[in-house]
């Protein structure tokens, strides 16, 4: 392989599979924090007919930051997968090829967590009550 | 070798095989010890095997056992809804035969055979000799085929369980007095425990059991999902069990978990329920995609299109399905927001579904598809499947599902999805994998007429069901009158059931026919390219003869001479010198290996602590406590004889020569040692199963206008403080005494380990006298409490066992300075007994003051 332009990226002590996880897991604690808030307000301090803006403006809050998140990590994916000249379906037996593997990986990852994530905060932008 | 030594080597060009091939009588002699180390007992002590290949044949015919067993009750089913008013079943019976229908499928033939097909091939997939716990795999068989027949036997003395699949409360708490609830409780609690187990192995199989070279991007498909799925099992199982726990100690002891009089809540049983049930839909259908990904490509002939693709798919629906379980609680009056969020969850989950299928199609599309009748199942089975994912995104709407709830519509749409997305590609992977297992293929053309019986059959009962449903008629009654229109539907059913029934008889005809005259394969008959098929014609139980160095996806289509270099011991570990059991051990990322790793032969330790841990559910069952102490005592006793003698020896030497230039350590303990990974995955899942009985706890106050309640005593502040700080510092002591055995300072260890065990056992007692006022009948509130101190408790009860465990480890000299694998597992556990700890005490003296 002669594109190696820094062979100390590839190594394998910088790679971990929790990167595949990130957005994954950024798009679960968004699910969660969301559920949890509105369960939590009709519950305990909402009537079936009373607004929901609270929860709606908290939904769209943890939204902004779910995506931020999910972006960072899908952006790490994307210099990965693009790291040197190769493309995919990055197969060689190289430590290059297994790092753009990961970011490759990381960024679909990360772009199927943030349309299910949007796909969550759709809910919030219907529902005006708890019911 | 050094660390940089190491890594140099990693980073270095491919390793090659030896350039020529040892002499002819150093292979045979070779051959000759590596046969003695693994073969297989003969005779009685057969069942005494423990070798994967061994154990995942036992475990994928017990499934197919018990496959039949619930096909059998199905028959019955349709045989009484054939027409109106029949009277083959009683009502009671009927609940029976459809409770019993449902459980055995979910839970003693889809979970099982995924488990049972993965520890068979997988090793092979990995070229792996073994995997790394062959005795837990032969436990935890064991601990399935006890269970599963306790919980079928059941139905013969007509106390079968008969509250349906999904078991809800108040249905099975004050309306179903008998033993039923309980066998499905205790009897699936002990199946769960085993599923765990399988996950475990088959985590740390995947992670650090890999041939050489096999790079993270370079993994088969298979191992895969088999790892997303294994994760799975670790968050969806847990919850199950926390709500067994719940479950049966209301039936048990009157605690009012689910008692909706004394505080309790119904609906807290099918949270629990559904954050495993619907993953679990995904537990069972990925690893039966797995197989369609290993098949598609060699009937394809040619390698599969969009890997990272199938990882993204693997990966995110595995996440995903953790967000869709109140989509089965639409019609519980939960609020409009979250049912909006559940549904918006449940139809994204069909982009990472599609995506595969999407894979799938562009593979074959892209290659010349050779038609057997394996790649018939698979692409029967991805067509049925596709139906029934659409209907699922029907239901995923919730006003969709107000209308089809509880009907047939979902009966017919559940078995489009099981079936097309498991039943049928586990069988294609049977006409596929049949070699594998003895030698000889299963016709074809037996196989032809299997599939097309059971791909009509199948579409004649299920396809009416749906029509059937939207006309109103309600699943699990056991029959209806003769003018509502469901007459014709049922029996087309019905007929179809006896087709599809028809087609499983052939294909068990196929299996089980004599095949003495039938020649033996060719070896890799199909042609395909992944390590599996290295397996020689019928397979040595080696499994593999020298373990290779990998360079691609489909080595045996990418590397030259690699069947001949293999064969020829030119790789890895041709030899077993000192007549063990050996296997390598590489690093997760590019699977440099790092141990040469020795795994325990044949024993019957691993029968009897599943004999005797069935004992103690099976006896608590009929709450006879006296024989469920005994037989779990004797368990417990069992257990640790096989810890003893089976678990972390010291080698003879501290290195070996595993070939190819290449010496490897013979011993590694903490992060680098497998043991290490086994205890914190399953930590892990021990964790999940106490998180959700602390949301229990939340829940309850979310439901309660005051919780906890007013006038009633809580547990205080003063004990389960007093409790929390002496267990913290047992947890400190313990860390301690791992440091302390490494720096060989043996007073100072044996002090701290014994002073540990002290504190531990006063700051147990401190928990328990805080809540020993509490009535936990009388209301949830209490019950919780007591609940989340017992689950402490029994913790610090285990970990005290442990510490002296390696207190008397080091006194045998079976534990050193230098090898200490017990002590850096047991550390391990402290830090998570001392989180459980610390959550515990948190909850129940320092929420009340918030609340």
């Amino acid at each position: 392989m002669t594109e190696r332009p820094d062979n100390q990226n590839t190594q394998e002590r910088h790679q971990s599979l929790w990167l595949l996880t990130i957005g994954p897991a950024v798009w679960a604690v968004h699910f969660l924090t969301s559920y949890i808030t509105a369960a939590i307000y009709c519950a305990k301090f909402a009537g079936p007919d009373d607004s929901l803006w609270v929860v709606r403006v908290a939904i769209g809050v943890y939204t902004a930051v779910a995506l931020a998140g999910i972006g960072v990590s899908g952006w790490i994916g994307f210099r990965r997968h693009t790291y040197g000249r190769a493309t995919t379906p990055h197969d060689f037996d190289t430590p290059e090829d297994r790092h753009r593997f990961l970011g490759f990986s990381t960024l679909l990852l990360s772009t199927l967590s943030a349309v299910a994530t949007v796909f969550v905060a759709l809910a919030a932008v219907f529902m005006r009550t708890c019911h | 070798m050094t660390e940089h030594e190491e890594r140099r080597r990693s980073e270095a060009e491919d390793i090659e095989p030896l350039p020529q091939a040892p002499p002819l009588e150093v292979q045979r002699a070779q051959e000759e010890r590596l046969l003695k180390a693994w073969k297989t007992p003969e005779g009685w002590r057969y069942w005494s095997a423990v070798n994967n290949s061994e154990v995942g044949k036992w475990y994928t015919a017990a499934a197919f056992g018990f496959l039949i067993f619930g096909g059998v009750l199905a028959l019955l089913m349709r045989i009484q809804l054939a027409v109106p008013g029949n009277t083959f079943l009683s009502a009671e019976r009927y609940n029976q035969v459809f409770t019993l229908h449902g459980s055995v499928m979910m839970f003693l033939f889809a979970v099982p055979i995924f488990e049972a097909f993965s520890i068979f091939v997988l090793p092979e997939m990995l070229g792996a000799r073994d995997l790394p716990f062959p005795r837990l795999s032969a436990y935890g068989f064991w601990s399935f085929l006890i269970g599963g027949i306790f919980v079928c036997g059941s139905i013969f003395f007509d106390a079968a369980p008969r509250g349906g699949w999904f078991m809800y409360p108040p249905l099975t708490t004050d309306y179903q007095p008998g033993v039923g609830a309980d066998i499905w409780l205790l009897g699936l609690t002990f199946i769960e425990i085993a599923s765990i187990a399988a996950a475990v192995e088959l985590i740390v199989g995947i992670l650090k059991c890999r041939p050489p070279g096999m790079r993270i991007n370079l993994i088969p498909l298979y191992s895969w999902y088999i790892l997303v799925v294994a994760g799975m099992i670790l968050f969806a199982f847990p919850p199950l069990i926390a709500g067994d726990i719940l479950l049966e100690v209301e039936r048990a002891f009157d605690w009012p978990f689910f008692d909706a009089a004394r505080g309790g809540d119904p609906l807290l049983w099918q949270h629990l329920f559904w954050i495993f049930g619907h993953p679990e839909v995904y537990i069972v259908f990925l690893p039966s995609i797995a197989l369609v990904a290993m098949i598609v490509p060699t009937f394809a002939r040619t390698a599969i299109v969009g890997y990272s693709w199938i990882v993204l798919a693997a990966v995110g629906t595995g996440f995903l399905s953790f967000g869709l379980w109140v989509h089965h609680m639409f019609t519980t009056g939960l609020p409009g927001i979250s049912l909006g969020l559940f549904s918006a969850a449940s139809e994204a989950v069909a982009i990472p579904t599609g995506v595969q299928i999407f894979c799938f199609i562009a593979t074959l599309l892209v290659g010349r598809v050779v038609r057997v009748a394996a790649i018939k199942f698979v692409l029967g089975g991805l067509a049925t499947f596709v139906i029934g994912g659409l209907t699922g995104v029907m239901v995923a709407l919730a006003p969709f599902d107000f209308q089809a709830h509880d009907t047939f519509f979902v009966v017919g749409h559940l078995h489009y999805v099981l079936v097309g997305g498991a039943v049928f590609p586990i069988i294609g992977a049977f006409y596929y994998y049949f070699p594998l297992a003895g030698g000889k293929k299963l016709s074809e053309t037996l196989g032809t007429i299997a599939f097309w019986l059971m791909f009509v059959g199948f579409n004649v009962t299920f396809l009416p069901m749906h029509l059937t449903g939207l006309r109103g008629m309600p699943r699990r009654v056991f029959t209806y009158p003769a003018d509502m229109g469901f007459d014709v539907l049922n029996l087309v059913s019905s007929i179809g059931a006896f087709v599809l029934a028809a087609g499983f008889c052939v294909f068990l005809w196929d299996v089980i026919r004599p095949k003495a005259k039938q020649p033996i394969s060719e070896r890799n008959p199909w042609g395909a390219g992944t390590l599996e098929w290295l397996a020689e014609m019928p397979d040595k139980p080696w499994g593999v003869r020298s373990i290779p160095e990998i360079d691609g996806r489909y080595p045996l289509w990418d590397q030259p001479n690699f069947m001949r270099d293999v064969d020829e011991g030119r790789f890895y570990l041709p030899d077993a010198e000192e007549g063990l059991r050996e296997t390598l051990v590489t690093s997760v990322i590019d699977a440099r290996p790092i141990q040469c790793l020795r795994v325990p032969g044949p024993t019957f330790l691993t029968f009897f602590a599943a004999l005797f841990t069935g004992g103690f559910f099976i006896f608590a069952t009929y709450h006879w406590w006296l024989p469920a102490l005994v037989s779990g005592v004797i368990a417990l006793g069992t257990i640790l004889v096989w810890m003893w003698t089976g678990t972390a020896p010291i080698p003879e030497k501290a290195s070996k020569d595993v070939g190819l230039g290449l010496t490897l350590p013979l011993y590694a303990s903490g992060p680098k040692s497998v043991g290490w990974w086994a205890m914190f995955i399953t930590m892990l899942g021990d964790l999940t199963a106490f998180v959700s009985l602390v949301f229990g706890y939340f829940f309850y106050w979310t439901v309660h206008d005051d919780f906890p309640p007013d006038p009633s005593p809580g547990p205080g502040i003063f004990w389960p403080v007093i409790g929390g700080v002496a267990l913290l510092a047992a947890w400190l002591l313990t860390v301690l005494a791992r440091r302390w055995n490494r720096d060989d300072r043996s007073t100072l260890f044996y002090l701290s380990l014994l002073a540990a065990a002290g504190l531990s056992v006063g700051g147990a007692g401190a928990l328990v006298v805080g809540v020993w006022n509490l009535e936990p009948t009388t209301h949830v509130y209490p019950a919780i409490v007591w609940l989340l101190v017992l689950w402490t408790v029994f913790h610090v009860a285990v970990g005290v066992m442990m510490l002296l465990y390696c207190v008397f480890r080091r006194l045998a000299g079976r534990m050193t300075a230098r090898y200490d694998i017990d002590m850096a597992n047991v550390a391990l556990y402290w830090h998570f007994a001392a989180l459980t700890v610390f959550i515990t005490v948190a909850v129940i003296a320092g929420f009340p003051l918030v609340a």
